[in-house]
C-alpha cells in the first residue's frame, strides 16, 4: 500500500497534510502559554523558574491561597458582574440600533451610521482621557459603573447587528405587522430570534472583552474592593516581588468561566466568526 | 368579509408615479386577481390595502369605511406571503397561533380556532413541527392557517405560489380556490402568472406600467380582451398576431385568406389576433374564417394535441393538431380558423376593434 493511501483506501491529497501541519503548529503556539499558566500554577515560588512543563512536585496550595483570600473571590465576582451587565447592555442596546439601521428608511440614516463607524477609528487609549474627565465630572470615578459606561454600547456591535438584522426578510416584519404587533414587538418577538447565532457571537465577543478588560478598569478604580479580575491578579505584581505562581493560579481560576462558555457555545462562536468574518 | 374599493388610488416614490389612480371595487366575497408583468404596480396596490405602502392618493375603503390612515392592523385584514414569512422559531402551531396574538380570546379558544385552521389546513399532525421540517407546500399551508385563525375581513395574497414547484402549485391553486368556497371571504390575490389568474379568479385585474388596462372574469378577457397586452398575456400559449391591412371593408393579410364582415370602425393597419386553440392544422373550405399555409418550425406533442409552431409570412403562430398527428418540421401546413375566432387591434392604438 502506498504512503499516500488510508487504510480505508482514500487518498490523502498532499495539501491536507500541509495544512494539518500548519493547524498543528498554530495550536501548540496557542496552547503552550495555556499549559505553562496551568503547570505554573501548580508550581512552588521556588519552581517558578524551573521550565519543566510537567512540575516536579505539582501542588495545590496557590489554589487554596488564592480562594482563602476574600479579595479574589471579590474580583471574580466584580469581572462577573460587570462582563454580563455590559454584555446584556450591548446586546439590547447595539441589536436596537442595528435593528433600526438595517430596517427602517429615515432622513440621516446613512450620515447616523457612517458616524457610528467612524467611531470604530478610534483607538481606546485616545479616549481613555476623555472617558476619565467624563467619569470624574459626573462623579463616577472608582465605581461599578465608571467601569462600565463606556463599554454599555458598542459600534462594532451596532455594525454587526445591523449586518445581520439585514438578512432577515423584511416579509417576516410585515407579516408581523399585518398580524397586529407594535414595532417594539416586532423587534423583541420576531427579529430577535431570527438574528440568534449573531446575538450568541456578539455576546461572546463582548463578554469575552469586558471579562478581560484591564486598562480602563486600572485607570477608574482606585479601591482594591471595586478591582477587576484582571486588574486584581496584576496587583500580585506590584508586592515587593513579582508572585507568578499566584498570577499564574488566578490567571488559570480567571480562565474557567471562559472556557465554560466557549464550551457551551463553541457552536455559535465558529457560527458567528464565520458569519461575520471576525477574528475572535 | 368586506367590500373593498379602491377610489383613485395612487402610489408615488419621489417624482415617479408608480401606481396611477386606479379606480376598483372588489366585491364582499370576490376572488379577485391582480395580474401583470413584474414592476406593473400590483403587488404595490396589494400593499397599500394591506396597509403596509402608504397611499399617495385616492381614497382605500375597506366595509364601507375609508382606511387611508389607519395601521395594518386596524384593517382586518390578513396577509400571505411569497416567502411565507412563517416564523422559523415557532412551530407550526405557535405560528398558525400567531395570527391571534392580539385577539382577545382565551387560551382554550385560541387553541379551538388554532386546531379548526390546522384541520382544514391538513396540518393536525404537524403542529408541534419547526417549519424547517416542512415542505414548500405544508409551509404555504401554515401561512394561509394563520391568516385563517383571525377570520378576517380580507385575504391578500403576494405571489404565494412562485416558490412552489408546477405540480405542488396546481394543487395549492385547486386548495386555495376550495378554501374560497368554504369560507366565502373576500380574496385579493397577486400574481404573475396568468394560469393563476384564469383558474381561480372571479374577477382578474390587468394591469400595466401602474394602471389597469382590463377588469374582469377569466372568460370575458380570453374571449374579449381590451388590448393587444391582455390578448397576449391572458390565454397560454400567448395570442399570434399577424399584421393586416383594412381597406375599402376588405381585410389583407399577407399569407393568408379572410373572410368574414370587417368592423366598421376598422380601417388603415391592424393586427389580427388569433389564439392557438382556435388555429388549427388542416385545410379549412374556403370563404369560411382563415385560411392560410404555414411553415413547421417546431412541434410540442403534449398528448392530447400537438402545439404546432408556423411561421405565416413574416409571423409567428401556434396551432394545434390533433394528439397523434406530428406535423413534420419544415413542412408547409393548411391551418384554419372558424369564423367569428379572430380578434382584430389597431396596429397604432393596439386597442381592440372587435371580432371576424
Amino acid at each position: 500500500m502506498s504512503a499516500g493511501l488510508e487504510a480505508s483506501g482514500r487518498l490523502i491529497r498532499p495539501g491536507r497534510i500541509l495544512a494539518w501541519t500548519l493547524l498543528f503548529i498554530g495550536g501548540l503556539i496557542m496552547a503552550t502559554p495555556l499549559l505553562y499558566m496551568f503547570s505554573t500554577s501548580l508550581k512552588t515560588s521556588g519552581q517558578v523558574y524551573d521550565l519543566r512543563l510537567i512540575p516536579a512536585d505539582p501542588t495545590l496550595k496557590n489554589y487554596v491561597e488564592v480562594l482563602k483570600d476574600g479579595r479574589f473571590l471579590r474580583w471574580f465576582l466584580n469581572s462577573m458582574l460587570i462582563a454580563t451587565a455590559v454584555t446584556l447592555s450591548n446586546l439590547i442596546f447595539d441589536s436596537l440600533v442595528g435593528y433600526t439601521l438595517a430596517k427602517f428608511r429615515f432622513r440621516g440614516r446613512a450620515l447616523v451610521f457612517i458616524a457610528i463607524l467612524s467611531t470604530l477609528m478610534i483607538p481606546t487609549e485616545m479616549l481613555v482621557i476623555p472617558w476619565y474627565l467624563m467619569s470624574s465630572q459626573f462623579g463616577w470615578l472608582d465605581s461599578y459603573w465608571g467601569i462600565m459606561f463606556p463599554g454599555m454600547m458598542s459600534a462594532f456591535g451596532a455594525f454587526l447587528m445591523k449586518q445581520f438584522f439585514e438578512t432577515v426578510p423584511d416579509d417576516f416584519l410585515e407579516a408581523a405587522r399585518v398580524d397586529g404587533l407594535s414595532e417594539f414587538a416586532i423587534w423583541w418577538r420576531i427579529a430577535m430570534p431570527m438574528v440568534a447565532p449573531a446575538l450568541s457571537a456578539l455576546a461572546i465577543f463582548s463578554f469575552l472583552g469586558n471579562w478581560t478588560a484591564f486598562f480602563w478598569p486600572l485607570i477608574v478604580t482606585t479601591s482594591r474592593d471595586l478591582y477587576t479580575l484582571p486588574v486584581g491578579i496584576s496587583s500580585f505584581s506590584a508586592e515587593s516581588s513579582i508572585r507568578w505562581e499566584m498570577i499564574m493560579t488566578g490567571a488559570a481560576l480567571g480562565t474557567i468561566p471562559t472556557l465554560i462558555l466557549f464550551l457551551l457555545l463553541q457552536r455559535y462562536i465558529v457560527r458567528g466568526v464565520m458569519l461575520a468574518g471576525l477574528k475572535g | 368579509m368586506a367590500k373593498i374599493e379602491l377610489q383613485g388610488l395612487g402610489k408615488r416614490y419621489g417624482s415617479a408615479q408608480v401606481v396611477h389612480a386606479l379606480d376598483l371595487t372588489i366585491e364582499d366575497g370576490e376572488f379577485t386577481v391582480f395580474v401583470g408583468p413584474s414592476g406593473c404596480g400590483k403587488s404595490t396596490t396589494l400593499r397599500m390595502i394591506a396597509g403596509l405602502e402608504e397611499i399617495s392618493e385616492g381614497r382605500l375603503l375597506i366595509g364601507g369605511e375609508m382606511v387611508n390612515q389607519r395601521e395594518p392592523k386596524q384593517r382586518n385584514i390578513a396577509m400571505v406571503f411569497q416567502n411565507y414569512a412563517i416564523y422559523p422559531h415557532m412551530t407550526v402551531g405557535q405560528n398558525i397561533g400567531f395570527g391571534l396574538y392580539t385577539a382577545k380570546l382565551s387560551k382554550a379558544e385560541k387553541q379551538a380556532r388554532i386546531l379548526e385552521a390546522a384541520k382544514t389546513l391538513g396540518l393536525e399532525p404537524l403542529l408541534n413541527r419547526r417549519p424547517a421540517a416542512l415542505s414548500g407546500g405544508q409551509r404555504q399551508r401554515v401561512a394561509i392557517g394563520r391568516a385563517m385563525v383571525r377570520d378576517p375581513a380580507a385575504f391578500l395574497f403576494d405571489e404565494p405560489l412562485s416558490n412552489l414547484d408546477a405540480q405542488l402549485r396546481a394543487q395549492m391553486r385547486m386548495e386555495i380556490k376550495s378554501l374560497h368556497r368554504r369560507l366565502g371571504s373576500t380574496i385579493v390575490y397577486v400574481t404573475h402568472d396568468q394560469i393563476e389568474a384564469m383558474t381561480m379568479a372571479d374577477q382578474i385585474v390587468v394591469m400595466k406600467e401602474g394602471r389597469i388596462l382590463q377588469t374582469g372574469s377569466p372568460l370575458e378577457l380570453y374571449e374579449n380582451p381590451a388590448d393587444v397586452f391582455t390578448a397576449r398575456f391572458i390565454g397560454s400559449p400567448s395570442m399570434a398576431l399577424l399584421k393586416g391591412e383594412v381597406s375599402g371593408g376588405a381585410l389583407r393579410v399577407a399569407g393568408a385568406e379572410i373572410s368574414g364582415r370587417v368592423p366598421a370602425r376598422a380601417s388603415g393597419p391592424v393586427l389580427v389576433g388569433v389564439r392557438p386553440h382556435d388555429l388549427e392544422v388542416g385545410a379549412g373550405e374556403p370563404g369560411a374564417g382563415f385560411r392560410a399555409m404555414g411553415l413547421v418550425e417546431a412541434v410540442e406533442p403534449l398528448g392530447a394535441e400537438t402545439l404546432t409552431h408556423i411561421r405565416i409570412g413574416e409571423a409567428q403562430a401556434v396551432a394545434t393538431a390533433p394528439g397523434r398527428v406530428l406535423p413534420e418540421v419544415g413542412s408547409m401546413v393548411p391551418v384554419r380558423a372558424a369564423p367569428g375566432t379572430l380578434h382584430l387591434f389597431d396596429a397604432a392604438s393596439e386597442k381592440a376593434l372587435g371580432r371576424i
